[in-house]
């Protein structure tokens, strides 16, 4: 089952690094991972997906916590939450294919943010899932090149991940 | 304020952790560390022949004091050589403080001489890590790296320092931090007292209980608090080859080491058990056998200091993060509590048979602790007779090391431990060059011990140059060699899943002539190759005459010895080979 995991920690050099190593050692999987500091500069948040079952996501939540430099990690899955993703796709737009490409952005919501005499380039954001129906929706003989941000997450409601 | 160099602070700091010895070898990035050394007095730096010695010297020091050990090495290769001493203390969970030098920072990155990733490389093999960017940070990181490596769950801590922060000319203000506050970092210091509950609950109900205690007990300061809860509810107990010693091994209780090469009792007991109270242990591979037939009538309770050693293996029916020590206590209590008022709240009855029944699986095939007078001249010597007369030679006071093998396996069957930190070995790396070094590092801890490094002529050989460091500083540490004169354990494997063939496991045309070797460093040699010879020397090694010399006793022993029992791969805990015939 697929996860998205949310980890607070110290915005220290070698503290994404630890992340990162945890997964290839425990030979634990990452689709995706997104990080970047917070309102605190001193701390930073990092979002990852990962595919497990409960025994697997259970150590992975538990191998986490104890690196040293983590302050606190969610399985944001367990509950209510939103995921979102950011993809920049470059496409094929000659012709035809020009209102075509425009409308399944129109229809995904997606914006059309840079323009040549033969491509556009389009901005989506969502679900991974809806990011995926863009892909399949424009094809992928016209795609030129994707670029994703992989997914960040925060529960629903009044629940936060903070100190 | 005091204005000391960065080199200066870095010692200055251990002295006020606390620190009088550490181990080490100096090179190039580290010399404004060794300057530092070289004006004080109350830090002794002992020098070594190699930097993994180095580690497993420390790593001794720890496990022998439950003090932190400290090991200094310089960058690059000193970094390398130090990792299987990292890696070793880390599988083992052994508080340990590595500081190693790096090139200064300006140079950092530029594939300088004697640079390496020392913080990448280590990474998978340490609890935590630090480098040192400024040296202003020495004081706070040294602290830091102290409380990490001792806290919690122990581990090796690296502290990597660039020779720019040790610069003998830049001086800022001294003062060592009294108090430290961790956002990200606060371990159990006691167990949740509904889980105590609920385990007292369970341990009530038991029928055919077993005690599975491990290395964390050690670690956890809890042996006297086990003993005294194992004694009360009158349940048998196993170790693991971590745990020996964390109960009196001379217990009637006591069952022996369960897992691989386990006593037939112990690993009967816990397949055929119903609650299992796991006390700092890991359900190890090398205990469990697999994992999928284990113990199927067994209810688990786990108390580990370590959330991610509990249900990692084996699902726990009532896992208990915390200390040993507080948790243990408050289950003793709890317990008394309940059976002051109704007695027969505890099954003794049930208890009983179950007693009897282990009785009987001792009484089949339990081990010959008899085989010092089963030996004859003319016939070879058993390794396992060698360790025997060890035991009875040192009144089962020695601390003893050990290498990893057939050697180590014999030590742990047949040496019985009454006290905890008595018996050390690398159990979870299983690294071959432990013994000696570490012994060296316990005989640093505790000058006027008896300290017996069981080995064997494989193992002995990959860090045989310290024998040069023990001239040195006069360590007179006593070396048995069980000399079967090849790598006995992959020997073994070989003869028993590959047909007998010996790929790359005998070397007896090459071996040195110990006696010769260990004289030529000044120290003593006795070889035995009869019987009759055995104990007279045995005796001679722990003489008062020798009581200042470095002895090593190299004994010639059967190259054909198998350890037995033997877990039967794939099976369970019950599923074990007795001798080269017979099977449980």
């Amino acid at each position: 089952m697929r996860r998205i995991i949310a980890v607070l920690l110290e915005n220290e050099a070698g503290a994404l690094s630890r992340v990162v190593g945890l997964f290839a050692q425990r030979n634990y999987n990452i689709e995706t991972l997104t990080v970047a500091p917070t309102e605190d500069p001193t701390l930073s948040r990092l979002t990852l997906t990962t595919i497990g079952d409960d025994r697997k996501i259970e150590q992975i939540t538990k191998h986490l916590n104890k690196l040293i430099e983590v302050i606190r990690v969610v399985d944001l899955t367990e509950g209510e939450h939103i995921e979102r993703e950011l993809m920049l796709v470059k496409v094929k737009a000659v012709g035809a294919q020009r209102a075509e490409v425009k409308r399944t952005a129109d229809i995904f919501r997606a914006q059309v943010v840079d323009v040549t005499g033969a491509t556009y380039t389009v901005q989506v954001t969502g679900t991974s899932g809806k990011l995926d129906a863009f892909v399949h929706a424009i094809g992928e003989l016209s795609i030129l090149e994707v670029v994703r941000s992989g997914v960040s997450g925060l529960s629903r409601g009044e629940k936060v991940v903070s100190l | 304020m005091e204005r000391l160099s960065g080199g200066d602070m870095l010692i200055r700091a251990l002295q006020d952790e606390g620190v009088d010895c550490i181990f080490g070898y100096p090179g190039g990035a580290a010399l404004h560390i060794y300057d530092a050394i070289f004006r004080q007095q109350r830090v002794q730096h002992i020098l070594v022949r190699h930097e993994q010695a180095a580690t497993h010297m420390a790593d001794g020091y720890a496990r022998a004091t439950g003090r932190p050990g400290v090991a200094l090495v310089t960058s690059g290769p000193g970094a390398t050589n130090a990792i299987t001493g990292l890696a070793t203390a880390f599988m083992d969970s052994i508080p340990m403080v590595v500081i190693s030098g790096q090139v200064s920072n300006a140079l950092i990155g530029t594939d300088s001489f004697q640079e390496t990733d020392m913080i990448g490389i280590s990474r998978p093999v340490v609890k935590h890590s630090f480098m040192i960017k400024h040296a202003s940070e020495i004081p706070e990181v040294v602290k830091k790296a102290f409380f990490i490596a001792t806290s919690g769950r122990p581990g090796p801590v690296v502290i990597d320092v660039p020779k720019d922060t040790t610069d003998p000319g830049e001086l800022f203000d001294y003062s060592y931090p009294e108090t430290l506050k961790m956002r990200s970092y606060s371990p159990a210091t006691r167990g949740h007292s509904g889980q105590i509950r609920k385990a007292v609950d369970l341990l009530l109900t038991a029928k055919r209980p077993v005690i599975y205690a491990g290395g964390g007990v050690i670690q956890g300061e809890a042996s006297a608090i086990l003993t005294e809860l194992t004694r009360y509810l009158g349940f048998p107990i196993t170790n693991t080859l971590m745990g020996l010693g964390c109960y009196p091994a001379t217990d009637p209780l006591f069952l022996g080491m369960l897992g691989m090469h386990g006593t037939y009792e112990a690993n009967m007991a816990m397949h055929h058990s119903d609650i299992i109270l796991a006390v700092g242990a890991r359900f190890d591979d090398r205990v469990t056998n697999d994992p999928e037939k284990f113990c199927p009538g067994a209810k688990v309770i786990h108390i580990d200091v370590d959330p991610a050693s509990i249900s990692k293996i084996i699902a726990a029916e009532v896992p208990i993060v915390g200390p040993a020590q507080p948790v243990l206590t408050d289950m003793l209590a709890l317990l008394q509590e309940r059976i002051e008022v109704a007695p027969s709240l505890l099954d003794r009855e049930a208890h009983g048979h179950w007693l009897e029944q282990i009785a009987g699986w001792r009484g089949q095939h339990g081990l010959d602790h008899g085989l010092l007078k089963q030996g004859s001249d003319g016939v070879k010597i058993r390794p396992q007779a060698v360790v025997q007369c060890l035991y009875q030679v040192t009144g089962g006071e020695a601390f003893v090391t050990s290498d990893v093998g057939q050697h180590q396996m014999f030590a742990a069957q047949y040496y019985h431990f009454d006290r905890p930190r008595r018996w050390i070995n690398s159990g979870g790396l299983g690294t071959m060059g432990f013994g000696l070094p570490s012994a060296m590092g316990v005989k640093f801890a505790y000058p006027d011990a008896v300290v017996a490094c069981v080995t064997g002529e494989g193992s002995i050989q990959m860090n045989i140059q310290e024998l040069s460091t023990c001239t040195q500083y006069g360590l007179p540490v006593k070396i048995i060699n069980l000399n079967n004169q090849a790598l006995g354990m992959v020997k073994q494997w070989q003869d028993m899943q590959y047909g007998g063939r010996h790929s790359s496991s005998t070397y007896q045309d090459s071996l040195p002539d110990f006696v010769r070797l260990v004289e030529s460093y000044g120290h003593v040699g006795i070889r035995v190759t009869e019987f009759s010879d055995l104990e007279p020397a045995m005796r001679e090694v722990f003489s008062a005459k020798l009581r200042d010399r470095l002895v090593f006793l190299d004994v010639s022993v059967d190259p054909d010895e198998h350890v037995y029992p033997m877990a039967i791969k794939g099976g369970s805990m019950g599923d074990m080979l007795l001798s080269r015939t017979e099977q449980s």
